[in-house]
């Protein structure tokens, strides 16, 4: 049973987009870290989706060390997150910008 | 593929990455040092040394010929050493001028100096890669150090913003990145950028533009280009002034490099000239035109460091050889000024608020209180706008002449504009510094007396050197450029004989 | 290929069927005389004070972090694991190489973890 390419591409797509629209219009800076996490693994997606069809094991290379980047990523911006909370005890962004433009 | 040969093969390669080898483990030996013993004084020395080190290594692999390392991960020889030559070199002035900052601060952490060395591997890795998977390792382990870099004064409510938005447009940033390599390694289905350029002998397919876009609109974020520079003044603002210098300078020589890199081997043909020369005068016109209204002396370097994003933009988009090896020559100028000018605030920073209240009138009298400073910092304007005996205006002359010889005029015309009028701001420091005292500046911006920090005699000196060597790369510039150049010719070569 | 999973389908159908009916036999079997004390969350204990939802102390994302970050470094011995014996097969040379390579890695690891121990990451209140 061969999923054809297009399918992961599809999915990575929405997901990509899903991603995309939830950094730019979510207030919550932990949900702004899970639309990151989600653009990035839509990449895996695409990737793996790749890196089967080309029969070339690569891609999924890049994918081991994604995942690897995406994991230490997460544990600083939850640290950041956490930093931002005991200071102002709020995560909305909303709240946070204090320099002026 | 034979596995013992491909071990062989692996330790054979290890001189290659020697200089990565030792600032990585200096990071490690730092990083034990600290658990160990809070504030070991001896870390500053032990990551000078580490530096100065790898710098001595790769001086003596500028002249080799360009070659690959690890089944072609990395690129060495030449070019490499070059781009890992400024990158060490920023560590080490950032290495000289922080212990002294950050103790007033109290922040002296050894962590700083762990965090400084992992970020050096991360660029170098970046800035010699020869496929699109280290690409994205090194950027991100050059940008996972830096986000926490920027977040260090996590007291205070400006320096942990900078740490938030640094690290949340600098993840949304690194999923284009990640996207657009998918999309060009699924259209190619290579990761080596050398091979990339000949996988399409009947037409290059849009899905790798799309890739194309997507990498370039990442690079944009990194090195802050707009329309992707907007968190760059608050991040350069809030994060400790001496560690804004060398993220406003190794991260973007290292993206650039890496950036050239892409473009030199991976595109069929200099088919982005557009794009690139569209994302040049916009990010030179925010740059400069922000840069004009800042009060605050670390925003008006921060938009200037925008304007000279987008002033490497031209030479790139003038997609000649002439104008990468221009590009590299003003990367090395450009790295010199900005950490000196950096280096001079940092020194200069009186209210210990991480440069939150750095107001330009606080500098008043500065020039002649302290000449050293006073006189480095005007060196670093004057070579900032492109004044002749200095090493901006050859850098300047090296990016706009390739992009006239590529019928680039336009965009030169407007650049050469631009920096006419960023004349106004930098000469505006040079002023308040020399022109003016205490005396003439509102009560709230004067410098306390006694405000200062100890005189920090090793900071001070590795400052006088950036401005001394601004004057060399102004007058005896041409073996630097020949350097650039030939790097460019050799790899040329080499992308010519598969 | 859909095939070769049908035993997990069938495994999986048992478990869950058995699951639900054990759960519907007991509350239809089983006897219900609740009163007052019962219903009380801990029958033979204090009476709970405030909310449940009390929030998290910040200790628990200072260990959820680390354990996200060493959690997924594992990852990279999943390749190790699944191609050791082709290294094995190879010779001694590739043996040695990828067990230096991998104990350098653990090694790197664990300097991380010493680290983290001697700061206090550790450490629960």
């Amino acid at each position: 049973m061969e999923v054809a390419l297009d399918w992961y591409l599809a999915l990575s797509a929405v997901m990509f987009t899903i991603g995309v629209f939830g950094v730019l219009l979510k207030r919550n800076a932990i949900v702004i870290l899970m639309c990151v996490e989600l653009m990035l693994n839509s990449a895996n997606v695409a990737l793996v989706g790749f890196s089967q069809s080309l029969a070339d094991p690569t891609g999924q290379i890049l994918v081991f060390f994604s995942i690897a980047v995406a994991a230490a990523e997460a544990a600083i911006g939850l640290a950041i997150v956490i930093a931002i909370f005991r200071k102002k005890r709020t995560v909305n962004i909303n709240d946070i910008h204090l320099f002026k433009h | 593929m034979d596995l013992s040969g491909a071990f062989t093969a692996m330790w054979a390669d290890l001189p290659a990455i020697f200089s990565m080898l030792i600032v990585g483990a200096a990071g490690l030996v730092v990083i034990l040092m600290e658990a160990f013993q809070n504030r070991d004084p001896r870390i500053p020395w032990l990551t000078a040394g580490a530096f100065g080190l790898a710098m001595g290594w790769e001086a003596f692999q500028l002249g080799t010929a360009p070659d690959t390392a690890f089944f072609e991960q990395l690129r060495t020889g030449g070019y490499a050493a070059y781009i890992n030559l400024l990158i060490l070199g920023a560590g080490l002035f950032t290495t000289l001028v922080s212990p002294p900052y950050l103790r007033r601060l109290n922040r002296n952490f050894g962590e700083v100096y762990a965090l400084l060395l992992f970020a050096t591997v991360g660029m170098i890795m970046l800035g010699t890669s020869n496929t699109l998977i280290s690409v994205f390792v090194g950027l991100e382990t050059m940008s996972v150090c830096l986000y926490i870099m920027a977040g260090l004064l996590r007291e205070d409510e400006g320096g942990i913003e900078s740490g938030f938005k640094y690290f949340v447009l600098g993840a949304f940033s690194t999923g284009f990145l990640l996207y657009g390599i998918a999309l060009m390694y699924g259209t190619t289905g290579t990761m080596h950028l050398p091979e990339m350029a000949g996988a399409f002998p009947d037409g290059v397919p849009l899905l790798f533009w799309a890739g194309v876009g997507l990498v370039i609109v990442g690079f944009g974020f990194k090195v802050s280009a707009a329309p992707f520079h907007m968190w760059t003044p608050d991040v350069y603002q809030g994060a400790p002034t001496t560690l804004t210098g060398y993220m406003s300078t190794a991260s973007k020589a290292s993206a650039f490099a890496a950036l050239i890199l892409i473009l030199f081997f991976a595109l069929p043909s200099a088919q982005a000239s557009l794009v690139l020369a569209v994302l040049a005068l916009i990010t030179m016109a925010v740059g400069n035109v922000m840069a004009l209204r800042q009060a605050n002396v670390k925003r008006m370097l921060a938009y200037s460091s925008i304007a000279h994003a987008g002033y490497m933009f031209v030479a790139l988009a003038s997609g000649t050889t002439a104008g990468y090896s221009g590009a590299l020559f003003y990367l090395l100028v450009y790295t010199v000024m900005n950490l000196g000018a950096f280096g001079v605030l940092a020194l200069l920073e009186w209210d210990g608020m991480a440069g939150r209240k750095q107001t330009l009138s606080s500098l008043a009298g500065m020039g002649l209180e302290r000449p050293v400073l006073g006189a480095s910092m005007a060196v670093f304007m004057f070579s900032l706008i492109g004044f002749p005996p200095f090493g901006g205006f050859i850098g300047k002359y090296y990016i706009f002449a390739p992009a006239v010889s590529a019928g680039l005029t336009w965009l030169v015309i407007i650049g050469l504009l631009f920096s006419a009028m960023s004349g106004y701001y930098y000469l505006r420091v040079i002023y308040v510094l020399y022109m003016q005292t205490a005396a003439d500046v509102a009560e709230a911006d004067r410098a306390p007396e006694g405000g200062f920090a100890q005189p920090a005699w090793l900071s001070t000196a590795a400052v006088a050197l950036c401005a001394v060597l601004l004057l060399v790369l102004g007058v005896a510039f041409s073996g630097v450029v020949d350097v650039t150049e030939m790097l460019f010719i050799q790899a040329d070569a080499m992308a010519q004989t598969p | 290929m859909f095939a070769d999973f049908i035993p997990l389908f069938v495994i999986i159908a048992i478990a869950l069927g058995l699951a639900l009916t054990l759960l519907a036999a007991a509350s239809w079997i089983g006897p219900k005389r609740p009163n007052k004390i019962k219903r009380t969350p801990y029958e033979s204990g204090m009476d709970p004070i405030g909310s449940a939802r009390e929030r998290y102390s910040v200790k628990f994302y200072l260990v959820a972090m680390i354990f996200i970050v060493f959690d997924v470094e594992v990852v990279f011995m999943y390749p190790w694991a699944v191609s050791f014996h082709d290294f094995i097969d190879a010779g001694l040379v590739a043996t040695v190489g990828v067990m230096t390579v991998v104990g350098l890695f653990v090694g790197i690891l664990t300097l991380g973890l010493v680290y983290d121990i001697k700061k206090g990451g550790l450490e629960f209140d």
